[in-house]
């Protein structure tokens, strides 16, 4: 590229620096940590042994590592199904007023993340206001238990992580050419078969990487199954956090969160595999 | 500022200067003299290493090979800021966050110039350029002729000693672009400054440069005045890459003569065997059907002060243009047969390499 | 209208219902903190004697303290490593997958297993955990963002001027500081907000990388130690406090980008 006298990759360092040694660094010494035995007292017994991930694979917690993502997967299809038609209706909004839905739609994601799922308790629980509703509308039975139930970790999920998917859907509906839409009615397809057969596959990448995002974010969640699922809902994170705080069983945590790890890496090179070979993308050098 | 006409003294030498990226040649041996006061064109198809070549002069490549002498010192090892030529950029490169007043005070801020002596070039400026109402404004306030205006007025107000110009009217629309040719050439008279401008636009460099060089993938072809690369080019694809230029395949027999199929010209040549003939429209008569070289016409075009006849002969491939008046023209129609005939003083021959 | 011209009101539905289910809960939860008798099901009345108590709760002013100290200093760091890491990906001559994974990672990864990998790796060391290693861990996520943010700016920066300013006899760090840097301070100081936003709530990582005892509590510690008991009214004031203060941040910051991209 263009005349430099400084190096791009000093200006990165600092910052490369701080996460080999604040990211990568601890991430390995966990990793490490996988191969080693427990101590009897808790602490590590520094002997080699596959056994822990052995384990992961053991019917009790193979079952929580399934369940859990059961539950990523549904959260994930529910958020795509509720994200799309709303990213959708934002691109359709008139051009001045689509950065302010999307803004007002991205809002809560970034907003505290325990706080929002509090609310959820709120709505919920045995004297919520949803009860409170029912029994408005003369609903005369016991009180409904929505609360720790797997529906309301899905509902806390889905609200949680649903602004991110709208985002990512509405990046890629927002660069389409309207002009491929217009091409394919004046070619004589409807506007349910241009949906169908051209805008859809093309947005395609977009679901993707909400879909991934969603996903890693659910699978991997532990405040959401410990605040609405209660103590007895289980959820790889709760099962890592049982490991490490009260268990005391490092090596065993350490093995569950790097196959976290494991199944996040894969999901993301998937997708941009995937999505770079949708796209064909290729930047033009100039002379 | 009084009228300066460009002397033969060299201000700018270019040495054999060369640029490589990995493997590609960018800039291959280009030498070249530049002379005080002159305005000069690079001029060639794109990708054919000529902005890569204006960007060495400025400092912002490095040159793989060769030197560049300013007044017979070498500049080469010296960093953009150091230079004393300046480079006007093909999007402007206008600073957004400061108005135009600003923009045309930074250079000289640099210079570590007292601020009255600032106001005092940057006023001066202003009004050559005619810019004075827009002074406070901010770039995005401005049209593209505009813009233009500043990133000129910001890279003369240095005075420097060479100003370079990339591209500097490719953005604009044509009949825009027509007025800024006649403008910049009024401003460069002015300000006494040599231009050193890159183009691919073979009629603005026809139009505005005092002498100009031919670039293709990356080396020098041509090197002179409009006229000389007009009516002698030193090579078949200068001929054909400047204004309008109809080939003839065929051979030069022993006895001097240029022949083609249906066609026989006396040319001056010592040399015989395989070669095209380079003749100009204009260089082509209307004669009588009966002459001996002649063809079919099949397309006018009429371009206002003339047309132009395609006309398709036994000679070669493609029809011959040939300029007519716009009265001589209207006689005509598609489908009439008529007589050509070539002026051969005007005509160049380019033997085939052996 | 006619034609290939889209009908407004289905999509009006759909935004309506979606927005809804977004702030819906929100709402009921900002409208409950500012309720008398602090229970959920019946209304009696406007009162701000929730935040009254909130304000006489010196553990809760405590912890917000800390939360302050902790989204300060980590904004301030990761701001400055961040920036200067988007610069360098923008301007380096070809893109370096490595470089690319290294600064998304942070955004991704699942945060239980960065915190019990900061656990593990500061147990190791025989580090004192405290505020100082919760900034420390906060740094990494804040300054991928901070990059992202900044890098979106510097996808549509025009590098010549860059180059204009060096043309025009300014050295490589005056040019920084009167060209490059004026340009992308909108797009610094959104990146900033967002960090503090992101340091202000996050929970997991400060848990883990805190220590024990009170003394170095952040405000969400505190939050997921009240509502793991149940609805009090005084967690329903402050979470509204916690809500208002992020969003006024992400607005600032919505509008700074705003700004700078028209």
């Amino acid at each position: 590229m263009a005349y430099q006298t400084t190096r791009p990759n000093m200006l990165a360092a600092p910052a490369v620096l701080w996460l080999l040694a604040f990211m990568v660094a601890p991430c390995l010494l966990v990793l490490s940590y996988a191969f080693f035995q427990r101590g009897t007292w808790g602490g590590i017994e520094y002997t080699f042994t596959l056994e822990n991930f052995a384990r992961v694979f053991d019917p009790l917690y193979a079952r929580i590592f399934l369940n859990s993502a059961r539950i990523a997967l549904i959260t994930t299809i529910l958020a795509i199904l509720i994200a799309y038609p709303a990213a959708y209706a934002i691109s359709l909004a008139p051009r001045v007023r689509q950065p302010m839905l999307l803004f007002f739609a991205v809002l809560p994601f970034w907003s505290n993340y325990l706080i929002r799922t509090y609310a959820w308790i709120v709505l919920l629980n045995r004297e919520g206001l949803l009860n409170g509703f029912l029994s408005y509308l003369g609903y005369q039975g016991e009180p409904l238990s929505l609360l720790y139930t797997e529906a309301a970790v899905i509902t806390g999920l889905v609200y949680n992580y649903l602004p991110f998917v709208i985002l990512a859907i509405y990046s890629t509906l927002s660069r389409l050419n309207p002009e491929l839409m217009e091409a394919s009615r004046d070619l004589g397809a409807g506007a349910f078969r241009t949906f169908w057969r051209v805008t859809l596959p093309l947005t395609l990448p977009g679901v993707a990487a909400g879909g991934v995002f969603v996903f890693v974010l659910s699978i991997g969640n532990f405040v959401t199954p410990a605040l609405l699922g209660g103590g007895r809902f289980q959820m790889i994170g709760n099962l890592v956090y049982d490991q490490f705080l009260t268990a005391n069983d490092w090596p065993f945590g350490a093995a569950l969160g790097m196959v976290l790890i494991a199944i996040m890496v894969a999901l993301l090179f998937l997708q941009a595999r995937a999505t770079s070979h949708a796209s064909g993308e290729r930047k033009g050098d100039e002379a | 500022m009084t009228a300066a006409a460009p002397s033969a003294k060299p201000i700018l030498k270019i040495e054999e200067i060369v640029k490589n990226y990995g493997p590609i040649t960018a800039v291959d041996r280009v030498s070249l003299d530049i002379r005080e006061k002159e305005f000069f064109a690079l001029l060639g198809p794109s990708g054919c290493g000529k902005t890569t070549l204006l960007r060495m002069l400025a400092g912002f490549e490095v040159p793989t090979a060769g030197r560049v002498l300013l007044e017979g010192r070498d500049i080469s090892p010296l960093p953009p800021e150091r230079r004393p030529l300046n480079l006007m950029f093909q999007s402007y490169a206008l600073f957004t966050h400061m108005s135009v007043r600003k923009n045309l005070a930074y250079g000289l801020e640099m210079e570590k110039l007292s601020r009255a002596e600032i106001d005092r070039r940057v006023d001066e400026i202003l009004a050559t350029t005619d810019l004075v109402r827009f002074a406070d404004r901010k770039p995005e306030q401005l049209s593209g002729g505009q813009k233009q205006r500043v990133a000129l007025a910001r890279a003369l107000v240095k005075r420097p000693k060479v100003l370079l110009l990339d591209e500097p009217l490719g953005a604009l629309d044509k009949k825009l672009r027509e007025k800024m040719q006649l403008e910049l050439k009024r401003m460069q008279h002015e300000a006494g400054i040599t231009f050193i401008i890159v183009t691919h636009d073979q009629e603005e460099a026809l139009v505005m440069a005092d002498r100009m060089a031919i670039l293709k993938d990356g080396r020098l072809l041509q090197c002179g005045t409009p006229e000389e690369i007009y009516e002698q080019p030193a090579d078949p694809f200068v001929a054909n890459f400047i204004g309008v230029m109809n080939f003839i395949e065929g051979t030069v027999s022993a006895t001097g003569a240029f022949e083609a199929p249906g066609l026989q010209l006396a040319v001056s040549s010592n040399r015989s065997g395989p070669a095209s003939l380079a003749v100009r429209p204009e260089h082509i008569a209307v004669a009588s059907a009966e002459a001996g070289f002649g063809g079919v016409i099949e397309e006018i075009a009429y371009h206002g002060l003339d047309r132009v006849l395609h006309v398709r002969t036994s000679a070669s491939q493609s029809a011959i243009q040939v300029r007519v008046s716009a009265e001589t023209g209207a006689r005509y129609r598609p489908g009439d047969r008529i007589g050509l005939g070539i002026d051969a003083a005007k005509a160049r021959l380019f033997h085939s390499a052996a | 209208m006619s034609g290939i011209a889209p009908k407004r009101l289905p999509g009006r539905i759909i935004l309506l219902l979606v927005f809804g289910f977004l702030y819906l809960p929100i709402a009921v939860l900002v409208m409950l903190s500012f309720n008398e008798s602090g229970l959920p099901t019946s209304w009696s009345g406007f009162s701000t004697r929730w935040y009254a108590a909130l304000m006489g709760n010196g553990e809760i002013l405590h912890a917000a303290w800390n939360t302050l100290v902790v989204a300060i200093f980590a904004t301030l760091v990761s701001t400055v490593l961040g920036t200067l890491l988007a610069i360098g990906m923008e301007t380096r001559a070809r893109k370096s997958n490595g470089l690319e994974a290294l600064a998304f990672a942070p955004m991704v990864i699942p945060d239980i297993v960065l915190a019990v990998a900061l656990l593990t790796f500061f147990s190791r060391l025989n580090i004192t955990t405290g505020l100082h290693t919760i900034i420390l861990s906060h740094v990494i996520f804040d300054l991928a963002f901070v990059c992202s943010v900044v890098r979106a700016r510097l996808k549509h920066f025009d590098f010549s001027i860059v180059e204009a300013s060096r043309d025009l006899g300014a050295s490589g760090w005056t040019t920084f500081w009167r060209v490059t840097f004026p340009v992308l301070l909108p797009s610094i100081i959104a990146g900033a907000l967002l960090a503090f936003t992101l340091s202000v709530d996050e929970f997991i990582i400060a848990f883990f990388t805190a220590g024990p005892g009170r003394s170095s509590i952040t405000l969400p510690m505190q939050i997921y130690s009240m509502i793991r008991f149940g609805i009090t009214p005084e967690v329903n004031a402050l979470a509204t406090i916690v809500m208002a203060v992020s969003a006024t941040a992400l607005l600032l910051s919505q509008w700074l980008n705003k700004e700078q991209i028209q």
